[in-house]
């Protein structure tokens, strides 16, 4: 705000009509500017999704989805002799039910113990700073500890089992935190109603908490999970395969297919990363196509997510 | 439990089964922090293991970085320089970029517009990181070319820009919730003076918030230090001490990747210098988390 006197004292107001002038353009330059760095975003992002869009434009294909990858990219073209993404797409979607299973016990464990049972000590308040601490930390940074933990010293290998665990591990911190929100938003008045029945703790979570909380625990967690899907540090350095060629299944019972959560796998981010760096220029095409596939997955989990959450919001 | 505990949770089976749930929940919680105690025993043993074959000073002072090729080298010194010309060139691109984006949001934007450009920036920090690496290697670096045609396959500058617009939505979100949480009573006091919509923003909204915009600034660059697939597919494998960012270098993460998807056998001096370099990562990241959360709480702004 640099006040410059007037010079012209016949006429005492031009100097702050000039003044007003003056600071209006100012003004009007940086909302420009403001509004100019908004757009970059979002021009990044539709810069981002066209990119993918246009190079993945008709390799994505039926025979895409349903067969193994090939060293050949012209297995990969409408005519050749099939090949995708099969393998790492069910490797994928397994490794996710796995740690769904695993996040949603320990989440909303450690949630109903930080909302219901913790008392005021300095006990929960190092639990709830090093929760904060644990979300800072970088991504393969949980990979080293998988690789240390789960493949090595249990003795897993580079199994799903092992890269489902670390992922848990990794989003452990989100889902706590938002479970804790949803846990939170159950209003107080109805524990106090089940208190006052005779309920135990473990009744009134159980029956009053928990089925309340649960629209908000499952957004939290679908949301989590979406994010857990296209992590591709802690499954590379847990071991996931570059490119496998059959699925993680093999035959159980009756010859029905089950998973196979302690053999080898595949994922679709480190699929992508495997077809993304090879030298040949066309093989960029294949990798789009398998991101394509990959934000569509992820698209899909994150709907839910919104639908649940809009379907539960208001009650 | 005493004779006057009326309550079906004191007493009998109901209440050892209660306290068995309880100690239950407690476990899950306790996972968080044996996470934490796992990640710094992991880090440690490995470290301690790398730096009984090669001397800290070697480690920290000389800059050829080679532990799993021969000759073998272990000056880290290229994969700090890597990962900081990320840093920089990516605080370039996010910092100014998103501190401008919280003003428009805060202070000029109508709520209609708010509620859809919030999100909308908010889908930047949800897509995968391979993908940002794979838009650098197939859209950013092209680009460049066209202005640079020296620029290489592998470059610092598309890893540096491509992680700037990852980390956009943290710098201007947290940003945005700084600026929104300065009270109305100090815009309406500033404009009761006299001032124009921009000097407000400037001079009043940015310096109230300020303690917030920094932690916000910390933590992006936390977030770029910790970066790895992007940068391992857009800036490349080469360490590599270098002003020019149209070359390729090496991060820290990157080198990380290097070994992980290369076949090198447990308790080999490769296999151990994962750990060396994995502990140097998670120091840096973990005391800019700390200083984020220190600026946060130390030039907290109070108001009633």
């Amino acid at each position: 705000m640099s006040e410059e006197p007037s010079t012209e004292p016949a006429d005492p107001f031009a100097g702050i009509a000039d003044d007003v002038h003056r600071k209006r353009l100012i003004g009007q330059a940086f909302v420009a500017v403001c509004l100019a760095s908004t757009l970059v975003g979002i021009v990044a992002l539709v810069a981002l999704v066209a990119d993918v869009l246009y190079e993945s434009w008709g390799w994505v294909t039926w025979e895409f989805l349903t067969y193994p990858p090939s060293r050949f990219v012209e297995n990969y073209l409408p005519g050749g002799r099939g090949a995708g993404i099969y393998p790492a797409l069910v490797g994928s979607i397994l490794l996710i039910v796995l740690t769904a299973v695993f996040t949603l016990f320990l989440g909303v464990g450690a949630a109903i113990y930080l909302e219901e049972y913790a008392p005021d000590s300095r006990l929960t308040s190092f639990i709830e700073a090093n929760i904060a601490n644990l979300a800072g930390v970088p991504s393969i940074v949980y990979g080293l500890l998988g690789l240390a933990l789960f493949v090595r010293a249990a003795g897993l290998g580079s199994s799903l089992l092992a890269g489902a665990l670390t992922l848990t591990l990794l989003i452990l911190p989100i889902v706590i935190v938002s479970a804790q929100e949803a846990i939170r938003a159950v209003p107080d008045s109805q524990r106090r109603a089940a208190y006052g029945v005779g309920a135990t703790d473990w009744e009134v979570i159980r029956d009053i908490v928990l089925p309340a909380s649960l629209p908000g625990i499952m957004t939290g967690t679908i949301l989590a999970l979406s994010r857990a899907i296209g992590e591709t540090a802690p499954i590379l350095m847990v071991g996931a395969a570059t490119s496998m060629f059959v699925a993680p299944v093999r035959d159980g019972p009756f010859g029905l297919p089950v998973p196979d959560f302690l053999g080898p796998f595949a994922a679709m981010p480190m699929q992508i990363f495997d077809w993304a760096r090879l030298p040949q220029a066309e093989f960029q095409h294949v990798a789009a196509a398998g991101i394509v596939v990959l934000l569509a997955v992820l698209l899909g989990m994150n709907a839910t997510a919104i639908y649940i959450r809009n379907r539960y919001e208001r009650q | 439990m005493s004779s006057a505990d009326l309550t079906r949770a004191g007493s009998g089976i109901d209440g050892t089964k209660n306290r068995l749930i309880r100690y239950v929940f407690f476990a899950c919680a306790a996972v968080t922090v044996l996470t934490t105690a796992g990640i710094i025993i992991v880090l440690v043993e490995g470290a301690v293991a790398f730096f009984r074959e090669v001397s800290i000073v070697e480690f920290f002072t000389t800059a050829d970085w080679s532990p799993i090729i021969r000759p073998r080298s272990y000056g880290v010194l290229p994969l700090i320089w890597g990962t900081m010309l990320i840093v920089v060139g990516s605080a370039i691109v996010a910092i100014p970029v998103g501190t401008a984006t919280a003003v428009y949001l805060a202070e000029y934007a109508d709520r209609r517009v708010r509620k859809i450009v919030k999100p909308t920036l908010e889908v930047l920090a949800g897509i995968p990181t391979i993908v940002y690496g794979f838009f650098a290697l197939s859209f950013i670096t092209p680009l460049l070319q066209q202005f640079f045609p020296e620029t290489g396959t592998f470059n610092a500058a598309a890893g540096a820009i491509v992680v700037g617009v990852m980390v956009i939505p943290m710098v201007s979100s947290l940003s945005e919730d700084a600026m929104s949480a300065v009270p109305d009573e100090l815009r309406q006091a500033a404009y009761g003076l006299g001032a124009t919509k921009y000097e407000v923003s400037t001079d009043v909204v940015i310096p109230a918030s300020v303690s917030g915009i920094t932690a916000a600034y910390i933590l992006a660059i936390s977030r770029a230090i910790g970066e790895t697939m992007a940068v391992t597919l857009a800036a490349g494998m080469h360490p590599n001490v270098t002003f020019n960012p149209l070359e390729p270098i090496q991060t820290m993460t990157a080198y990380m990747v290097q070994v992980g998807i290369s076949d090198v056998s447990v308790g080999s001096i490769g296999y151990q210098s994962l750990f060396a370099v994995g502990i140097t990562l998670f120091a840096m990241t973990l005391s800019m988390n700390l200083l984020s959360l220190w600026v946060k709480s130390r030039f907290r702004e109070e108001y009633q």
